[in-house]
């Protein structure tokens, strides 16, 4: 019994972990790159403008999917490993 | 055969279609009603999700709110889609290992509270109202144009059809027709951007279209644009913002509104896993992005074509923009496309200096008003409504009338799709947990589906209304509902799941605080319950507390939540231990059965 109670307490700690870097790098590509840096990528261009107007309109987008995909695949090896899937 | 002809043979054939599957699908019982039964698979469940989320505003609106606000309207791109990740890693997995059928189910069991049930279904209901009346005006822009009816007779079709296969169909016969309505809605989005992609830079993807070369100039597309609007007076397309916080805030906003929104979330429960929650959540984000990626380059190409028909002059390669600027086209040569839309009243010509030609500038910058004079010019001339851009892009690109059905057909599709989902979150909502949790748990299952279809019927009838006499054009009224779902419902569901600390009167207090923050702050500059005329601060940013708009105050009104529940809940006792318990079982897959009732 406090086996299984520090397994699921040990599981939800990588859960929050994963969960935490996930979170950075979405704040970091939308809230940073598309907004608060543009101004520092404007020297970068892409097609006619600069790489914050990129990140803005589709490399945000094209990342928040790598990294829901990327958590899922990661939790479902969490649930094998911590015997706590179904 | 005629336009009118052909609008008709796409929009009834997608119709039948529809109400085809609702019957296959006819729910049988309260599971089949609010869960489908519980069986879909993730990738169907994801299709069906991005249809139900994709909505009028997305269809119809975004484009043309990004053709006109440019870089600034960003937002709504990442917002609206960034709002998945945080569905995906904080709620959809751990409410659907939940096991119930609704949100309020969610919030009244892990509150031990039919207080804070009660305030989840006002909050629900504010936000999906809000939300369906959007949906409704967008359904009446599609149908009065493309049926030839007015606006009212488009709003009380769109109501009988949504009314047929979502009482009768329920979640089953919504989450199969959201299938089909997401197919026919993307084809009908991404046909005709590909064609004007090909058109304007050689490139048959819109999403690289946008990055590449303008090929009758032969500068980037974006580089073309900047200089054609910057001859009228216009901001950069591309120029960044001033009010970076207000960016970010109402980014926020719609992303923790996406991930509250109740009918977006019950569609988690439909699957039969809790890893297939996860994968559910990005494929619906895959889905929607197919449609989000093409959206950015038809707002640009439609803006640079409605430009380049007004200004002929500026369409291949210029020498001096200043001099292409001052030959616009005569009234009497105006486009095809551009009479039929006269005729809506959404497209309005008024020559102000009679000289018979079509000026288009920005006639609100001061600095401009010299030039404006030089040339002759006194007012724009042509109002061109933003949400008929996507809707007219096929006639703008000369492309073949068929294409035009299509596009009626998935504007349509859209809005009804989203309506159909919210009225469920609505319906369930009012029959499963007011009703059959609250007033009469007696109820046998029989007398709860019928409560919950004259609950939709009800609801329906409500949306309609609200639809004939809108607060706002589609967009904005849909960006309201976020704030509201965001600012209630969102702050709640995660702390039900990440804290054990917080306990009912945190939760009840963190809702109302979030709820009544956010609506005073909306009602004060658009008017108490969007009446006009009674808003107590004029809408402008200069009023504005800090810079924020009323659309980014959902963000804030989540901190509020957050606080005032962590306060409060700190300050009481703590949740019982079988609460307790029902934390920490939420938090791993294991045990996880179907959706089930009580």
């Amino acid at each position: 019994m406090a086996d299984d109670k520090a397994n699921a307490a040990a599981y939800w700690k990588a859960n929050v972990r994963l969960i935490t870097g996930c979170l950075i790098v979405w704040a970091f590509v939308s809230y940073g790159c598309a907004i608060l840096f543009r101004p520092l990528l404007a020297g970068i261009p892409v097609g006619g403008t600069d790489l914050g107007f990129w990140f803005a309109q589709q490399g945000s987008i094209l990342t928040f999917i790598g990294i829901i995909f990327f958590y899922a695949w990661k939790m479902n090896r969490l649930d094998k490993q911590f015997g706590l899937g179904e | 055969m005629s336009q009118f002809a052909i609008n008709l043979l796409f929009v009834g054939a997608s119709f039948a279609l529809y109400i085809g599957i609702a019957i296959w699908a006819r729910a049988g019982s309260t599971k089949d009603f609010y869960v489908a039964g519980g069986g879909v698979h993730p990738v169907t469940n994801g299709m069906a999700t991005a249809a139900d989320w994709m909505s009028a505003a997305s269809f119809i609106s975004m484009a043309g709110l990004l053709a006109s606000g440019g870089y600034a309207n960003s937002t709504f791109l990442m917002g609206w889609t960034g709002g998945y990740v945080i569905l995906a890693m904080l709620l959809a997995p751990y409410l659907r290992k939940f096991g119930k059928f609704t949100v309020p189910d969610f919030i009244g069991d892990r509150f031990y509270s039919n207080t804070a049930r009660l305030v989840a279904v006002i909050c629900l209901i504010v936000a999906s109202i809000t939300y369906v009346i959007g949906q409704m005006t967008g359904a009446g822009v599609a149908f009065s144009r493309f049926l030839e009816v007015s606006n009212t007779w488009g709003i009380w079709i769109a109501a009988f059809i949504v009314f047929l296969y979502a009482v009768f169909g329920g979640m089953k016969g919504i989450t199969y027709t959201q299938v089909a309505q997401y197919i026919v809605l993307i084809i009908a989005y991404t046909i005709p951007a590909v064609f004007i992609s090909l058109e304007l830079t050689g490139n048959p993807i819109p999403g690289l279209g946008l990055f590449s070369t303008h090929t009758e100039s032969g500068v980037p597309l974006l580089a073309k644009l900047d200089d054609v609007i910057n001859a009228l007076g216009f901001r950069d397309y591309t120029a960044d913002v001033d009010n970076k916080l207000n960016m970010v805030l109402f980014t926020m906003s719609l992303m923790v509104g996406t991930a509250g929104l109740p009918h977006v979330i019950i569609r988690f429960f439909t699957v039969p896993k809790v890893a297939d929650a996860r994968w559910s959540a990005g494929w619906a984000l895959v889905f929607i992005a197919l449609l989000y990626l093409t959206a950015p380059a038809v707002g640009s190409m439609a803006r640079l074509n409605l430009m380049t028909t007004v200004y002929p002059d500026m369409a291949g390669q210029v020498e001096s923009y200043e001099d292409a600027a001052t030959n616009p086209i005569l009234y009497s040569d105006r486009p095809e496309w551009v009479r039929t839309w006269e005729e809506t009243g959404l497209i309005t010509f008024d020559d102000k200096n009679g000289d018979g030609r079509v000026q288009v500038y920005n006639d609100g910058n001061d600095a401009f008003a010299e030039t404006a004079t030089q040339r002759g010019w006194n007012g724009s001339e042509l109002n061109v409504n933003n949400d008929i851009l996507v809707l007219a892009n096929p006639e703008i690109a000369n492309l073949p009338s068929w294409v035009i059905g299509l596009i009626a057909a998935g504007g349509i599709a859209a809005a009804l799709s989203t309506a159909a989902g919210l009225l469920l979150a609505i319906s369930s909502a009012i029959s499963h947990d007011l009703i059959k949790t609250m007033i009469n748990p007696k109820i046998s299952e029989k007398g709860e589906m019928l409560a919950a279809r004259i609950s939709m019927a009800g609801a329906i009838l409500l949306a309609t209304f609200l639809g004939l006499n809108p607060p706002g054009f589609a967009a904005q009224t849909v960006a309201l509902a976020f704030g509201i779902a965001g600012a209630s419902l969102f702050p709640v569901l995660m702390m039900g799941i990440f804290s054990k600390r917080v306990n009912n009167k945190g939760a009840v207090a963190g809702m109302l605080t979030g709820l009544g923050t956010t609506l005073l702050y909306i009602f004060t500059y658009l008017g108490w319950f969007f009446i006009p005329e009674t808003n107590m601060l004029p809408n402008t940013p200069d009023n504005w507390i800090l810079g924020i708009s009323p659309l980014s105050f959902g963000a804030v009104g989540a901190i509020f939540n957050f606080a005032v529940a962590f306060t409060v809940s700190n300050a009481t006792e703590e949740p019982p231990q079988e609460i307790q318990d029902l934390v920490e079982s939420v938090r791993f897959p294991k045990g996880a059965g179907t959706a089930v009732d009580h």
